[in-house]
């Protein structure tokens, strides 16, 4: 314990000699809450950290979340800066098109829900592999799962915090790299000794400041113009460069094959997230697993109406204001900061304080959990079933996921400051392509299909992974934008469509001429998983 | 409670239990994709204007899907926990 005070003192100093620091950006009231938001996330984990002894309690709570809860933390932990920030941003500039991302973010979430959540629940432990794992050969599940799981949290990590860099440089006044190493420690900070436990409360609180802060925005752009919308609607047109052109799709989707791609990418990416998959584990039973996600679809399906609401409330209050607005038309910072922008014209310096802290809670949040999912990766999948072939001391096993928990965060702060100004967009498409092609794929056809094997996973798996990852780098935002090619060797900037196909058929075809599907003990093992997933009655 | 009686049983659950997962899933998927394509492939359909020729037919629509979406969540949930949990119990005895 003594460890944890110190390690969170030190923390603390160079955070407040930056905030304490005459900065004309600085906003106190911002670091007031968000320093409140940190202290008191830090008091849940040091409570959290006696409740933390065993793998239960690290991984999964001790199983001990409510549905409300558990749909609160989700919710929490999918509802990004980037979302939030984002596509309010995406709707200040183009209007209709921000609303194509927020509903491809949401309808992954009731997939989720009458496909996979009780199912996962029921056979699953701490990771999705615990569940994938039941009828194959662990060895290679866990090694496909894990780096499945690595790749795609490593991926999201480093948007995040080369987005959370630059937005807490504005925000706070902080340098770049001290608002990374502020973030990447205290996620440290909360998983490694609050594990489970503190990144479901740090996600709860953040989720609740989130929706709160949301919903007050979008109030008071309902009350500016007269709680009608058609009356929001017909502001916002009168005054947009764009004019009547931001209520109908626009530039966003210019090609249709690319639409249907990036709508799979993103349902199909979701249900594949680790992270998200893992919070499953958190509840006590199947019953409260779905009630979960029908609680953090609810919330953030809410949540995705309301940053419409605010986008175009930016349009209507931001537009022509030269407080907010360079002479180029666009917003002071970037187009990104509408959000944080609209709070300052309807609430003034007290609600832009709030807004900026509630940015802040919800990067470190979601990066809380992502680290928490890679560490579990690493510590259960590959350390105790691959490498020790399950024959590992609990103690071990914990020893080895908190000390990747220190290692991935300390990777995490190193790449988040070699990415510093870079675009990294990319990666965030990358992570959710290669969840929806091997992470997905395996997950279901484990649960649905008879004749699925080891080999089979194995093999269309790591063809699905690549794919994703291969087309993503030649395709036209990393081949062209940012390595400076004329043209991309691959058409289309979201590969989804064709990295999912790929997926299927060749974990079809390995499976086909895999003998292991032919075996009695083969059929019995998924008789076995089939009547447990849908009753949790071992047979 | 007999082995058939149990099998009988359990078939019914998978029975209910897949019937509303794949009706609402193709529903949700169904709703999805065709708000996609038409944005793709068809974006004039979204440009008639409804109540009182304020807000377009493609905002209702879009907004739509996400409210329907969780309306079915929550319809799920009843019938899984509510009304298909009295078949698990049977199971369990």
């Amino acid at each position: 314990m003594n460890l944890f005070l110190s390690f969170t003192s030190l923390l603390l100093v160079p955070f407040d000699i930056y905030a304490l620091s005459d900065n004309k950006t600085t906003n106190n009231y911002a670091i007031l809450t968000f320093l409140l938001f940190v202290i008191s996330t830090l008091i849940i984990t040091y409570f959290a950290s006696k409740k933390t002894k065993n793998k239960d309690s690290f991984y999964a709570a001790g199983g001990k979340i409510t549905g409300l809860q558990n749909g609160l933390a989700i919710a929490g932990d999918y509802m990004s800066a980037a979302s939030f920030l984002g596509i309010s941003g995406l709707v200040f500039f183009s209007g209709f098109d921000g609303l194509i991302y927020s509903i491809g973010f949401l309808v992954g979430w009731p997939i989720i829900l009458f496909l996979l959540a009780e199912k996962l629940k029921n056979l699953g432990k701490y990771t999705f592999a615990d569940a994938t794992s039941i009828r194959l050969d662990q060895f290679y599940i866990r090694i496909l799962s894990s780096v499945g799981t690595l790749l795609t949290i490593l991926l999201y990590l480093i948007a995040q915090m080369v987005g959370a860099g630059g937005l807490i440089q504005t925000l706070f006044g902080l340098s770049y790299e001290s608002a990374v190493i502020i973030i990447g420690s205290l996620m440290i900070i909360y998983v490694s000794f609050g594990g489970m436990i503190a990144t479901t409360w740090v996600q709860v609180i953040k989720a609740i400041l989130l929706l709160f802060g949301a919903s007050i925005l979008a109030l008071m752009v309902l009350k500016v113009n007269d709680y009608s919308i058609s009356k929001l609607f017909n502001e916002a047109t009168s005054i947009h460069r764009k004019g009547q052109d931001i209520l109908f799709p626009g530039q966003l989707i210019d090609e249709p094959l690319s639409a249907i791609s990036l709508g799979m990418a993103l349902i199909f990416g979701t249900a594949g997230l680790p992270h998200i998959l893992m919070r499953f584990f958190t509840v006590p039973d199947a019953r409260s697993a779905k009630i979960s996600a029908a609680y953090a679809t609810g919330f953030i399906g809410y949540f995705y109406i309301l940053t419409f609401i605010i986008g175009f409330g930016a349009i209507v209050l931001l537009t022509n204001n030269s407080d907010y607005i360079n002479t180029d038309g666009n917003l002071i910072g970037s187009n990104n900061m509408a959000a944080i922008h609209l709070s300052h014209a309807v609430g003034g310096d007290i609600f832009l304080g709030f807004i900026s802290a509630v940015a802040f809670a919800t990067i470190l949040a979601v990066v809380s959990g992502l680290t928490l999912a890679g560490a579990s990766a690493i510590g259960h999948d590959l350390y105790a079933y691959v490498i020790c072939k399950g024959k590992t001391s609990e103690k071990k096993e914990i020893f080895i996921s908190k000390i990747s928990t220190i290692i991935l965060g300390i990777i995490a702060i190193f790449l988040g400051i070699i990415f510093e100004g870079q675009n990294v967009a990319f990666m965030v498409g990358m992570a959710f392509a290669i969840a929806a092609s091997a992470n997905f794929p395996i997950l279901f056809l484990s649960l649905y299909w008879k004749n699925l094997t080891s080999k089979g996973a194995f093999y269309g798996g790591f063809i699905g992974l690549l794919t994703a990852a291969i087309l993503v780098i030649l395709g036209p935002i990393v081949w062209v934008d940012i390595l400076g090619n004329a043209n991309p060797i691959f058409p289309y900037k979201y590969p989804a469509l064709f990295s999912i196909t790929a997926a299927f058929i060749s974990i079809f075809l390995f499976s086909k001429i895999d003998k292991e599907s032919l075996s009695n003990k083969h059929k019995k093992l998924f008789e076995k998983q089939f009547y447990k997933s849908y009753t949790n009655i071992e047979k | 409670m007999s082995e058939t009686d149990s099998q009988n049983n359990f078939s019914k659950l998978v029975k209910y239990q897949n019937l509303i997962s794949v009706t609402f899933s193709t529903l949700v998927l169904l709703l999805y994709f065709s708000f996609i394509i038409i944005v793709g492939f068809k974006p004039e359909l979204f440009s008639p204007m409804v109540f009182n020729e304020t807000i377009p037919i493609g905002i209702v629509f879009g907004i739509s899907i996400i409210i329907f979406s969780i309306f079915l969540t929550i319809l799920y949930v009843i019938i899984s926990n509510f009304f298909l949990d009295s078949l698990r119990k049977k199971l369990k005895q």
